[in-house]
């Protein structure tokens, strides 16, 4: 075989193995789409989705609360989590080559690498045993706990692939240096930004362990910041356990409907965030 | 050193003239004096003094190495954003020392644009917003003030009739050659005095050069050119006036034909011929 068509014939090796190695890793994922969607599109109804969970042993009632804990917990914990960790992965990318940088690079992924179980128990010793109360808040920092190094993470790395010419660029125009940073390198990064809040909110949606020791649980609608509520992984977890089918069949629809919220979430920030975040095209 | 800067009756100036401290060109628009600079511990401008004539062409040349970026970097204070980097000595803009206590170099940035060697759009942001953003970064909202600026200054960079029936595409949709005149009226755009460029078309083919240089001549009337090239011809055909740099120092610094034909040092001479460097 000549040169060039060894080199041509190893190309397309690649490329395949490559296409392959993709195929495979999709395995998982469409297998579990699939055992979602056709487990659960059965008990979906407005029914399931709004009323409150029934009688335990006896067929009805929904996962209302579960949906209701989850949209109240994820929304605090972007507002508490989402600000500080974007703040923390600007201080770190543009202001942290000093040691103060490094010390708080390292805490940071120290406390990435936590057991998310551990945060829990943290929260219940901190919050929920000093108030004497499970409540909705205690969930929230747990979860602000858990998204704030991820986020902080992926901000850091996207902004620091924006090459340096585009900040020597900004700066050479006059414009200040916390102008540069939020409007001209921060919006070049924003997908790989984006990418990372949007990760680390199906995180967070997704977590049990810490929300037992912080929320509890509850059969109840929102009743209050400071009480025990319920969220869709409790709800799944615990319908999982019971021995009845209608309890299975729920399960598997809560299963889904927490899919569907985390897939809606992704895809209504990927379309809102399309065009340009900051300087936006306004001209009459 | 040699000068052979020339007073209104195109007299040569004598060594002992140009070395009297408080002598100085007539519409200098830029002057160092005793300027030092540093990265670190390695001094690479050594006690550089230059002064720049208001609405001309210089050219800075000298081998690779020689200090000719750090010399313009030094002239908008950009030096000073790298780690470590500083500066002694004086930098004088219009007459005033743009290192003197209580100057932000910010004002001084926006007086002095800059042109990079590799084009460098703001990849995110449309041709319109690439052009607008010095002046929209720095609080104008009213659009027609950002309309007209645009488009003037995409009409100086001659980039206007190729880009300006799509002026919402992505500046990093534009070829190698319109995206370094997309950076010229960006930098055009704040309507700075000093233009510095560094190698600015080093990245770019020869028709996309000699667009640049046309558009170089088009603009001296109304501002301060300096330009770093490597290219003598390039140096010979845009400037009115050139400086050779070597090791930190200015070795010869005058009129671009005198100079070019009549180099007074060795150095200089050796370096024209392709010698070294
Ligand atoms: N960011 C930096 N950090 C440390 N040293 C630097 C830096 N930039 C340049 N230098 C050093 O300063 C000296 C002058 O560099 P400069 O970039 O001014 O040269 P130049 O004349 O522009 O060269 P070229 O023609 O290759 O662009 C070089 O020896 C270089 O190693
Ligand atoms: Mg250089």
């Amino acid at each position: 075989m000549s040169n060039y068509s060894m080199r041509r014939f190893k190309n397309k090796l690649a490329l395949w193995i490559g296409a392959l190695c993709a195929a495979l890793a999709m395995i998982p994922l469409v297998s579990i789409l699939y055992d979602v969607v056709k487990n659960g599109a059965s008990s979906l109804n407005v029914d399931f989705l709004t009323s409150a969970p029934g009688v335990i042993g006896q067929a009805g009632g929904g996962i209302g609360p579960a949906i209701q804990g989850t949209l109240l917990l994820v929304g605090l914990t972007i507002i508490m989590g989402v600000p500080l960790g974007v703040l923390s992965g600007i201080y770190l990318s543009e202001f942290g080559d000093n040691p103060v940088g490094r010390v708080i690079r390292f805490l940071n992924d120290v406390l990435a690498e936590f057991p998310s179980v551990v945060i829990g128990v943290v929260i219940f010793t901190l919050i929920v045993l000093t108030f004497k109360s499970f409540s909705v808040i205690a969930g929230a920092l747990a979860l602000s706990i858990i998204m704030l190094p991820i986020i902080t993470r992926s901000t850091e790395e996207s902004l620091k692939l924006v090459p340096n010419s585009i900040r020597d660029a900004s700066m050479a125009l006059g414009i200040r240096r916390w102008r540069t940073t939020l409007s001209v390198v921060l919006t070049t990064a924003k997908s790989g930004v984006v990418t990372g809040i949007l990760l680390a909110i199906a995180r967070v949606a997704g977590e049990t362990a810490p929300l037992v020791f912080t929320i509890l649980g509850s059969q109840y609608f929102f009743s209050g910041l400071n009480s025990p509520m319920d969220a869709l992984p409790i709800r799944i977890y615990r319908l999982a356990l019971l021995p009845y089918p209608y309890a299975q069949a729920q399960g598997w629809g809560a299963a889904l409907a927490l899919t569907l919220m985390v897939l809606v979430v992704n895809i209504g920030v990927r379309l809102a965030t399309r065009g340009r975040l900051y300087t936006t095209r306004s001209r009459a | 050193m040699t000068l052979h800067l020339q007073t209104e009756e195109k007299q040569p100036l004598s060594r002992e003239e140009i070395l009297q401290p408080h002598r100085t060109l007539e519409n200098s628009k830029v002057r160092t004096e005793d300027l030092d600079a540093w990265y670190g511990n390695n001094q690479v401008l050594k006690k550089l003094n230059i002064e720049v004539r208001e609405h001309s062409v210089t050219a800075i040349i000298g081998p690779s190495g020689c200090g000719k970026s750090t010399l313009i970097r030094c002239l908008n204070r950009m030096h000073e954003l790298v780690p470590r980097a500083r500066t002694s000595g004086r930098v004088m803009l219009d007459g005033s020392d743009i290192y003197a206590k209580g100057i932000d170099p910010v004002t001084i940035r926006r007086r002095v644009g800059m042109v990079f060697q590799k084009p460098n759009p703001f990849p995110t942001m449309s041709v319109y917003d690439n052009v607008a953003a010095g002046l929209r970064l720095n609080g104008e909202r009213n659009h027609s003030v950002l309309d007209r600026a645009v488009q003037q200054s995409l009409e100086l960079a001659f980039l206007w009739d190729e880009v300006k029936g799509d002026l919402d595409k992505s500046g990093a949709s534009l070829s190698g050659g319109q995206q370094q005149r997309l950076c010229i009226a960006r930098a055009l755009a704040v309507q700075p005095e000093v233009i510095l460029m560094d190698e600015p078309c080093s990245a770019l083919d020869p028709t996309a050069t000699a667009k640049i240089e046309e558009l170089i001549a088009s603009i001296k009337g109304n501002y301060t050119v300096m330009i770093v090239t490597h290219n003598m011809q390039q140096a010979a055909r845009v400037s009115d006036f050139t400086a050779f740099l070597y090791l930190g120092q200015l070795i010869e610094y005058g009129e671009t034909t005198s100079l070019f034909e009549n180099p007074v040092e060795e150095l200089t001479e050796r370096y024209l011929t392709g010698k070294f460097g």
